[in-house]
């Protein structure tokens, strides 16, 4: 059983796929530059034409870590709209004002807090309703109530503050410096580590309160962990790139379709790759391939992300938050 | 005298609702004993899921259980459970379900060791799963998936099993079935099982021992006394079902007797026909029918092949 793990093909498959959409995505650009320069400049070799290898180090490659590191963070349902309202208070309420806190640091406080909250609200509509299409709906019904807010402050708040929060809800994988790469890995890292600690109780979480109980599991602990590790993920990610939507949604599905499990141990690290591909995947689109306009990169998971969600409902397979 | 696995005492079982407390059993008094299959009966809505619930720790007693682990806490290594809850996983084999057993013996990381791994595979052999092992637990009837949860309760290795309506939705075939496992099983391991079950004839056959919900309070007794001394007629008030016989009660609402001859499988059933149909049977007196084992029926000198050419031709 042990050895089965690294027996699949799919993890083969999963690497190469992301490797290859890495070095592609990094060859896509505005600037044409030569495949074998691009190479070389990330080996580390020096180029001769020094605004090439700012291009490649400083822009390209982060972008594509970047998208790396924002697509193995999840979204389920809703909980960037709360990571949104927030942002859009410390956007146009002028709470940044207020706060001792850089404005990085403080979209990212923004957007954990307002993730957590609805992380705990969705939870605790999820334990009164038992099936997840309704779940999906409330978890819409909570967008829209969100939205609204946010609208609110928009109609009361100044022109250029509304053009940043807008901005900042087209989603950006690039500009990123290495501080702030720096940061989201950390986060990432934390998360990912409160996961692990937790896979036991995500695995056994598949039988339900009851029996994962019955099995000797700390509902209210894995909970909590659960809360904290979903939070500090889709809040870090939300911080920096904005409300990367679908993503998150149609990512662990297709997963399931190409891994036959329902193991956390293998959903985990599969899940982080395969969103981590879809998400480069939607960025070399954004890029326009052959022209200089950038798209969007939220409106290119979203054209890309909705169609899968809904191929994989008449699938016939139900949606699990 | 065999081992006590499980003693309750002073049990207290019920919910808060609305700031009240509603009691629904109070005062239990209750062991239950190494190798006894015990079924718990109750009209419907008495509380029997509560109280598999709150013996499994999973609902608040009123009166805290004392546990090893700490008050109110579970201990996964003494009691398992098989509840009505559904399984929605997706991917999900029946070896990977059964697998769960060994959770709370397993550390953070959930890695099952070879002995753990034996251990799987000896109750799907126990519960002839062997060959389902890989099969998708969505793909499997109901009856299969019960047996699976039963496997899964097995394989945690627990003194004490729980097992909340385990036999409701499935035909009677499986129900046979399942009660058959957990009779052998409570034998073989020397396991104590509780089961609850409103199926009556079932658990009159199987159980040692009958817990009968009677209002707030519990009585317990072999099957056979309880039926005896009138607590089952008193608690279900059966319309309709004769409890000494085990069968439904038929009127002989013709007034036609008839006297049946004959022995065996064939004179039973033609006797259960004639009496569902309203006809009395009686050893002297009214219509003579011979029944001739394997070659039909005589009545006076007519030969008849089948039941319902003689059910036509009675008055």
């Amino acid at each position: 059983m042990e050895k089965r793990t690294f027996q699949y093909p799919q993890w083969l498959f999963l690497l190469i796929l992301m490797g290859s959409l890495f070095l592609i995505n990094i060859s896509l650009g505005s600037v044409s530059i030569p495949p074998g320069e691009i190479v070389q400049a990330l080996i580390g070799l020096p180029l001769e034409n020094v605004i090439w290898q700012d291009i490649i180090i400083d822009f390209r490659f982060t972008k594509a870590l970047t998208c790396i590191l924002a697509g193995s963070g999840p979204d389920i349902l809703g909980l960037s709209s709360g990571a949104s309202l927030l942002v859009s208070l410390v956007f146009m309420a002028g709470i940044s004002s207020f706060s001792l806190l850089s404005e990085s640091w403080s979209l990212a406080l923004a957007a954990c807090t307002g993730s957590s909250l609805m992380l705990l609200l969705v939870l605790a509509i999820a334990g009164k309703v038992k099936d997840n299409t309704s779940l999906l709906i409330v978890g819409l019904m909570i967008g829209a109530g969100t939205a609204s807010f946010v609208s609110v402050l928009q109609f009361m708040s100044r022109a250029e503050d509304q053009q940043y929060y807008l901005i900042w809800t087209f989603g950006s994988l690039g500009g990123l410096n290495w501080t702030e790469i720096g940061i989201l890995t950390l986060a990432l890292l934390v998360g990912s580590v409160l996961l692990i600690v937790n896979v036991k109780s995500l695995n056994a979480w598949l039988l339900g309160d009851n029996y994962s109980q019955s099995l000797g599991m700390n509902l209210k602990r894995s909970r909590l962990l659960m809360i904290l590790s979903t939070s500090i993920l889709t809040g870090a990610v939300t911080a920096f790139c904005g409300p990367i939507a679908f993503v998150g949604l149609a990512v662990p599905h297709l997963v399931r379709l190409l891994f036959k499990t329902s193991d956390h141990r293998l959903l985990l690290p599969a899940v982080a790759m395969g969103g981590a591909s879809l998400l480069l995947f939607c960025d070399c689109l954004a890029q326009v391939p052959g022209s200089t306009y950038v798209l969007p990169i939220n409106a290119v998971t979203a054209l890309i992300g909705a169609p899968l969600v809904v191929w994989i409902i008449l699938k016939g397979k139900k949606i699990y938050a | 005298m065999p081992e006590v696995l499980l003693h309750l005492q002073d049990l207290q079982v019920g919910y808060p609702n609305d700031g009240k407390e509603i009691m629904l059993f109070e005062n239990l008094d209750l062991v239950l004993k190494a190798g006894e299959l015990v079924c718990f009966m109750g009209p419907n809505g008495v509380g029997k899921s509560t109280l598999i619930r709150t013996i499994a720790g999973l609902h608040k007693s009123l009166t805290p259980i004392p546990s090893p682990k700490g008050e109110g806490m579970i201990d996964p290594r003494k009691i398992s459970v098989v509840l009505t809850d559904r399984i929605n996983a997706m991917n999900m084999s029946v070896r990977d379900l059964v697998s769960y057993g060994r959770y709370p013996y397993l550390n953070w990381s959930a890695k099952l060791s070879v002995t753990d791994l034996s251990i799987v595979d000896a109750a799907l052999r126990t519960l002839q799963l062997t060959e389902l092992a890989n099969k998708n637990i969505n793909e499997l009837s109901d009856g299969q998936l019960q047996m699976v949860m039963i496997a899964r309760a097995l394989t945690q290795d627990t003194p004490v099993i729980l097992l909340d309506e385990p036999t409701a939705h499935l035909d009677l075939n499986n129900r046979v079935a399942i009660m058959n496992v957990l009779r052998k099983l409570s034998r073989e391991t020397q396991k104590a099982i509780l089961v609850s079950t409103h199926e009556l004839d079932l658990a009159l056959q199987t159980a040692d021992l009958l817990w009968l919900a009677d209002g707030k309070k519990i009585l317990t007794g072999v099957p056979e006394d309880l039926v005896l001394d009138g607590s089952l007629d008193r608690i279900f008030q059966f319309k309709g079902f004769d409890l000494k016989t085990g069968k439904v009660f038929h009127e002989a609402h013709r007034g036609v007797k008839v006297k049946l001859i004959g022995e065996g499988y064939s004179f039973l059933w033609t006797k259960n026909a004639l009496e569902r149909c309203g006809y009395e049977v009686t050893n002297q007196g009214g219509i003579e029918i011979e029944v001739q084992e394997g070659k039909g029926w005589k009545m006076g000198n007519t030969k008849i092949e089948t039941l319902a050419r003689l059910l036509e031709n009675l008055p």
